[in-house]
């Protein structure tokens, strides 16, 4: 005979299973078996499977490995034309990466926060540091600083119009004779640098000695399509589900699929505003999820889908009756 | 396992194996969580007197006695720590809860030594890629028990009778683990921090928190995953245990609660319950 809950007692739990029959229960044995069942499936799929750790992409790696794409996103940097320098806030004051629909746009509220100028961090600062007082890059250097700002662009537009025919040889770019001022000679060098692994330092470098802030490398990479083709290689585009996708045979953030999903159905993951659009539709989301005990039809369809009866069958319900030996 | 994963693809749904089989593996232990038996336990043996409070005390200005005093009276230890439970726990589904607390304990453990040695330990040292891995699939482990967990407390609609914070907490602990994922990834120091930094950033930046969350910015994004998630996540965990304990768990959508009378459900209950 087991006990049932005392509807007389005077605690709010005995109110509540007033008439439920109750069993022997022992939560810290219950928590010490768990630690222990999860322990062990843990300790054996870390020991079995490992985990992943594909190595990081460098400035250097990537200008050896595809040197053209280097230098074509360095000339975009040098131009200002370049993803991260148009891209708006929280980088630049530029526009085309901040999302409205309508007047709305937190971004734009909260405006452009780091102040980067991919001209001189990415490429004219680098190569300041390593020109010296004289020589040809010092020359260079000075030719494009002096010149017009439309004169700049008029170089640099001519030379990124001229490396989609580039060739490589020795390591080195090699374009169509052409007008491009200096920039040639700042491109030689600039890739010359990566390619030492000299500029993977210089992109993080300042004055005070501790750095790790990637943003710099990191924007200047994203800026490039080496980086975008690996991530496709291994399925991590947006498009691709990426976002719940890991390197190598690894499951990723699976918990991440409702917000995936978005980015796959146009017209969400097609607009120029997918981000904010999507970011809004998760968040109502999940607050629906938050407030489902007060969502009518939401909180009743447990109700409808009788899945509960599967979880409390009716013998559970009666005395528990002696304990399985 | 570092060979890239097949990838199946049905119209514009694709999924790697590794995470259908996560996907499937969720499905299984769900389903057979609510169809397995459960092991019967013992029954209860007579309720204990309920204890008596202590008469009150003279009013006290100490106000370490005023304290004692209010969090006995509040949170009495046998409601806490109870020995019994309904019969009606005899569920599997019931264990994903503690499942997601054994899965968090070995997360924290792990993530403690991984801070303890430093971010680049794990990728220069066996012994530290062996401790990044228990801490890698006890995220997995994780996030199977909760939603498993969620997907079952929806079933029992267990935010019934006054457990609505019970469930909103249980939601928002869900929310903040995600995003305390999505910053360890961020904090890995592979070519998957990399991609998610500069893929994850448009989506930051879109709602306005990319001018005062960096996600290239290492140092902010480890400082974050290591201290305050991991903080908030513990702290909501421990708020919602403190409401499970202190409400119990909701009674069988089948059997309201006798005082519900007047209702047909009421009725059936009461007979229930006298039988």
């Amino acid at each position: 005979m087991s006990a049932r809950a005392s509807g007389s007692g005077t605690s709010d739990q005995g109110r509540y299973y007033a008439g439920i029959p109750m069993m022997s229960y022992d939560l810290v044995k219950e928590l010490v078996l768990a630690v222990v069942v999860i322990g062990l499936i843990v300790l054996g799929a870390a020991f079995a499977m490992s985990s992943p750790d594909e190595p990081p992409v460098t400035i250097q790696s990537w200008a050896q490995a595809d040197p053209v794409d280097f230098v074509t996103t360095a000339t975009a940097e040098l131009a200002g034309t370049s993803e991260s320098a148009t891209y708006g806030a929280p980088y630049t004051d530029g526009t085309d990466g901040v999302q409205w629909i309508g007047p709305f746009s937190p971004q734009a509220f909260f405006g452009n926060a780091l102040h980067l100028d991919t001209a001189h961090q990415f490429v004219l600062d680098p190569l300041t540091v390593v020109a010296g007082d004289s020589g040809e890059l010092h020359d260079a250097l000075a030719a494009y600083g002096a010149a017009s700002a439309d004169q700049q662009s008029a170089w640099t537009s001519a030379y990124s119009h001229a490396l989609a025919d580039a060739t490589v040889s020795g390591g080195a770019v090699t374009v169509a004779a052409g007008d491009y001022g200096p920039v040639p000679v700042l491109m030689s060098n600039e890739l010359a640098l990566a390619r030492s692994g000299n500029l993977d330092g210089l992109l993080l470098g300042n004055s005070r000695f501790y750095q790790t802030n990637y943003s710099a490398p990191l924007l200047f990479m994203a800026d490039g399509e080496y980086l975008s083709s690996l991530a496709e290689d291994q399925h991590l585009a947006g498009d691709q589900w990426g976002m719940m996708n890991e390197t190598g045979s690894y499951p990723g953030q699976v918990w991440l699929l409702p917000v995936s999903f978005w980015y796959q159905i146009s017209p969400f993951g097609t607009a120029p505003n997918a981000d904010l659009v999507i970011m809004l539709i998760v968040g109502g989301l999940l607050l629906v999820l938050t407030f489902v005990p007060f969502i009518p039809i939401l909180r009743d369809i447990p109700r409808w889908i009788p899945i509960h009866r599967l979880i409390w069958r009716r013998s559970a319900l009666r005395d528990p009756g002696p304990q399985r030996k | 396992m570092d060979t890239p994963a097949t990838y199946l693809q049905w119209g514009f749904i694709q999924i790697s194996v590794p995470n259908l089989l996560m996907i499937l593996g969720m499905v299984a232990l769900f389903v057979g969580a609510i169809v397995l038996p459960f092991p019967r336990h013992k029954p209860a043996p007579a309720p204990p007197p309920e204890p008596i409070d202590a008469p009150e005390a003279e009013p006290t200005s100490n106000w370490t006695a005023r304290l004692s005093r209010a969090m006995n009276r509040r949170w009495p230890w046998h409601t806490l720590l109870p020995d019994r439970q309904p019969a009606f726990v005899a569920s599997w589904i019931y264990l994903f809860g503690v499942g997601a607390i054994a899965s968090l304990i070995w997360i924290v453990g792990s993530g403690v030594i991984l801070v303890i040695f430093g971010p680049v330990w794990w990728h220069v040292s066996s012994a530290g890629r062996f401790v990044n891995s228990i801490h890698f699939w006890s995220v997995q482990a994780f996030f199977v028990c909760t939603i498993v967990h969620l997907v079952g407390k929806y079933f029992m609609a267990s935010w019934r009778h006054g457990r609505a914070l019970t469930w909103i907490t249980g939601v928002v602990i869900f929310a903040f683990g995600a995003l305390t994922a999505f910053t360890g990834y961020l904090a890995q120091q592979n070519f998957d921090s990399q991609w998610i930094a500069a893929e994850g950033k448009d989506a930051v930046n879109s709602i306005g928190a990319g001018s005062f969350l960096n996600t290239l910015d290492y140092s902010q994004m480890y400082g974050i995953h290591v201290l305050l998630l991991p903080g908030a996540v513990v702290s909501l965990v421990a708020v919602h245990i403190l409401l499970v304990r202190l409400k119990g768990v909701a009674r069988p959508i089948d059997q309201p609660r006798p005082e519900e009378a007047g209702t047909t459900a009421g009725k059936a209950a009461a007979e229930e319950a006298s039988r």
